[in-house]
């Protein structure tokens, strides 16, 4: 089992800092290599209205046909030249882990044709869902949940997956307590803590599988995490300033699936994918306007900055005067692929980045939080201690700094109530003790067995600690 | 008469001790425990639920006001005939069989429990026979659904079926939301409402039940 650590940035220099190119490229047999030099549209969808179940497979299996065969014709026809698929597996496709199975399958089929008949690459990522929460749920890491997850990984990296990827929940539920009461070391507890302890023993099995079935670990994602505060933050329920603090403590929790050997790309929504590439040399995959079908967002360029795979989150399979949406938002992510590439291409790659950041960052802390520059100067922090909690901690500590600096000089705005937030913030997290063991057993104590049961975890404050 | 504005103001505050100062000395006065709560706990409730619908208050901030005006609550309780407080209905709350997610659920079952209802969540992934069973059990007044997947939204249908098809639907008034939901939606599988967010969810609410007083039983 891997067991990485990255105590140094693979990027110190903002020069070399860029989308299209990453330290660790990853290599596929297709020859389509990620963060090669080239930005691939990466295209995700989901089914319309319909139940899935038994009786209707046969229909959930064809319109997932349709879908793949739309978004593949017409990235032919556009000479992308190369697209991946994401397939975030819906429930009871991960319930039923033969579902899931079926999906790849289908899914990989017509891949498969468009490469032997017009010589398409194309890559799949698959997304299992992490079912493990629930009245039913018995355990993390043994029982039906935990058994229907693995199973699922397996299953479908054995009918043709390229890329495996979750978006793991462990510690979710205290998260989003956090998240409602804008409680700061609770969300420390859960990330730093909870999460990514939990992100180590499943990745453990991802990587596992990934190495028997010659498939490639992905990555992980705070979907749960970060994004609640995200779509919190834009309806106005929460500050954004705690949802910019929020995302950067996830990248400690994110960057957990790469100490244990995940390779990247990293998952579109994982915005804090772009700390993960500072630190690790990954790739990732960012979403930012083309996800705009999914969910709005402040960060709808700057995300864009560094993105080896440029994404569209998820939609739904429905008529749009263009034609299927998915077809439609494979043309956009083509297009928008092809502008990054070609100014690559023409050595302004960099003066696109700094486009892109400058469009967005000034307007919400959740953007400035995504700029290259802000990005290395927070990771470098980040690195410098020794635990996952610590470096929780860290990453919460130096982004309030960094926020109240960057308004200071007039880089980001924040209004009055934001930033007695920041205050807020500053001093909840000054209640933490450097103690991890005291702090972990303060946490426990404090909450309740619905939202955390050490036991369904094996969890041991000690060994937490260490 | 007794002066409201400081106790209401605490309650916006989400300031706990002073609610506990200005409920004692409202109670020291000899004012009249169900006026303390109407006029003065839910008094500012009120205002905090008004700032919340305009984005001038945090979820948060409203918990904790929520919070402080329980804190209230505990003081004049032993002083009502009964010592029991009723509430403005309750309310089943859950996510729908096949789907998982909690959040937007929570967040609405919490304003709703914020505005006086009684909130009974269940959780996520619930079947309609889940649901039924928790109608019966809690003289549930509303059924709150939600679900955020396309694949999932039609559960809400068959919930309702089976509402229909064990004679409750008369007795119930069901409201439906989530992200892939619209008024449309809740007009084609026959629900009652469709709230967009927390905020209209509680307004939905407060008009199917006719915005009933909170009592002393």
């Amino acid at each position: 089992m891997a067991n990485l650590q990255f105590t140094e940035l693979a990027y110190t220099n903002l020069d070399e800092f860029i989308y299209g190119q990453a330290k660790k490229p990853v290599v596929c047999s297709n020859g389509m290599v990620i963060g090669g030099g080239t930005v691939y549209p990466e295209v995700n969808l989901t089914l319309p209205t319909m139940l899935i179940s038994e009786e209707t497979m046969p229909k959930v299996l064809a319109q997932y046909e349709e879908m793949i065969h739309g978004i593949c014709s017409k990235a032919h026809e556009l000479l992308s030249p190369g697209i991946i698929i994401e397939i975030e597996l819906l429930p009871p496709c991960t319930f039923n882990p033969q579902w899931g199975i079926d999906v790849t399958k289908v899914v990989k089929g017509v891949m498969n044709e468009y490469y032997t008949k017009f010589g398409l690459k194309s890559l799949l990522r698959m997304t299992v869902v992490d079912v493990r929460e629930g009245k039913t749920l018995a355990h993390m890491y043994k029982g039906e949940h935990w058994d229907n997850v693995i199973n699922t990984f397996r299953g479908c990296a054995e009918a043709g997956a390229d890329f495996l990827a979750i978006e793991s929940i462990g510690g979710k539920h205290l998260h989003d307590e956090a998240v409602m009461n804008c409680d700061l070391p609770r969300a420390l507890f859960s990330l730093g803590v909870v999460g990514c302890r939990d992100m180590a023993i499943l990745w453990d099995e991802i990587v596992k599988i990934a190495a028997e079935t010659n498939c490639i670990p992905s990555g992980d994602t705070a979907c749960g995490f970060a994004n609640t505060s995200m779509v919190m933050a834009h309806k106005n329920f929460i500050p954004k300033v705690f949802a910019a603090i929020d995302r950067v403590m996830c990248a400690v929790r994110t960057l957990v699936a790469v100490e244990r050997g995940a390779q990247g790309p990293d998952k579109d929504c994982g915005y804090e994918g772009v700390y993960l590439k500072a630190i690790t040399g990954t790739p990732i995959s960012m979403e930012g306007r083309t996800a705009a079908c999914a969910h709005s967002s402040s960060v709808g360029n700057i995300s864009a900055c560094l993105a080896d795979c440029w994404s569209n989150e998820s939609v739904e399979n429905v008529r749009l005067l263009g034609g299927m949406a998915p077809t439609v938002y494979i043309e956009q992510l083509i297009y928008d692929c092809r502008i990054m590439n070609v100014a690559a291409s023409r050595g302004s790659a960099f003066e696109m980045r700094d486009i892109l950041s400058e469009s967005d960052r000034m307007f919400d802390p959740q953007a400035y939080i995504l700029d290259p520059a802000v990005v290395l100067r927070i990771s470098q922090e980040i690195v410098k201690g020794k635990t996952h909690f610590e470096r929780t901690k860290i990453a919460a500590a130096t982004t309030i700094k960094e926020l109240r600096s960057a308004f200071q000089d007039g880089r980001v705005q924040l209004d009055a109530k934001e930033l007695k937030y920041l205050d807020i913030f500053e001093k909840q997290l000054k209640s933490v003790p450097d103690d991890e063991a005291e702090f972990t057993q303060f946490m426990i104590k404090n909450s309740t067995l619905d939202k955390f049961d050490p036991e369904k975890y094996d969890f041991n404050v000690e060994s937490a600690a260490k | 008469m007794f002066d409201f504005t400081k106790l209401s103001n605490a309650v916006i505050e989400g300031d706990n001790e002073q609610v506990q100062v200005y409920v004692k000395e409202a109670i020291d006065a000899k004012v009249d425990p169900l006026t303390i709560i109407n006029e003065g706990l839910i008094g500012g409730m009120n205002v905090v639920g008004q700032r919340f619908k305009v984005n001038d208050m945090f979820v948060p901030e409203v918990l904790m006001s929520a919070r402080s005006m329980n804190a209230g609550i505990e003081l004049v309780k032993p002083l009502l005939a009964g010592g029991e407080m009723s509430n403005k209905g309750t309310v089943i709350i859950g996510t729908v069989k096949g789907d998982l997610h909690d959040i937007g659920k929570s967040l609405v079952g919490m304003m709703l429990e914020c505005s006086g209802f009684k909130v009974i969540d269940l959780g996520v992934d619930i079947s309609p026979e889940e649901f039924m069973a928790a109608i019966k059990e809690n003289d549930g007044k509303i059924l709150a659904l939600s679900a955020l997947l396309t694949t999932t939204m039609l559960s809400m249908k068959s919930t309702i079926d089976v509402c229909v098809e064990q004679g409750m639907r008369d007795k119930v008034k069901v409201i439906i939301g989530g992200a892939p939901i619209s008024q449309e939606f809740s007009d084609q599988i026959g629900a009652d409402g469709y709230a967009g967010d927390a905020a209209a969810a509680v307004e939905l609410v407060t008009k199917l039940l006719n915005d009933n007083e909170m009592v002393a039983r």
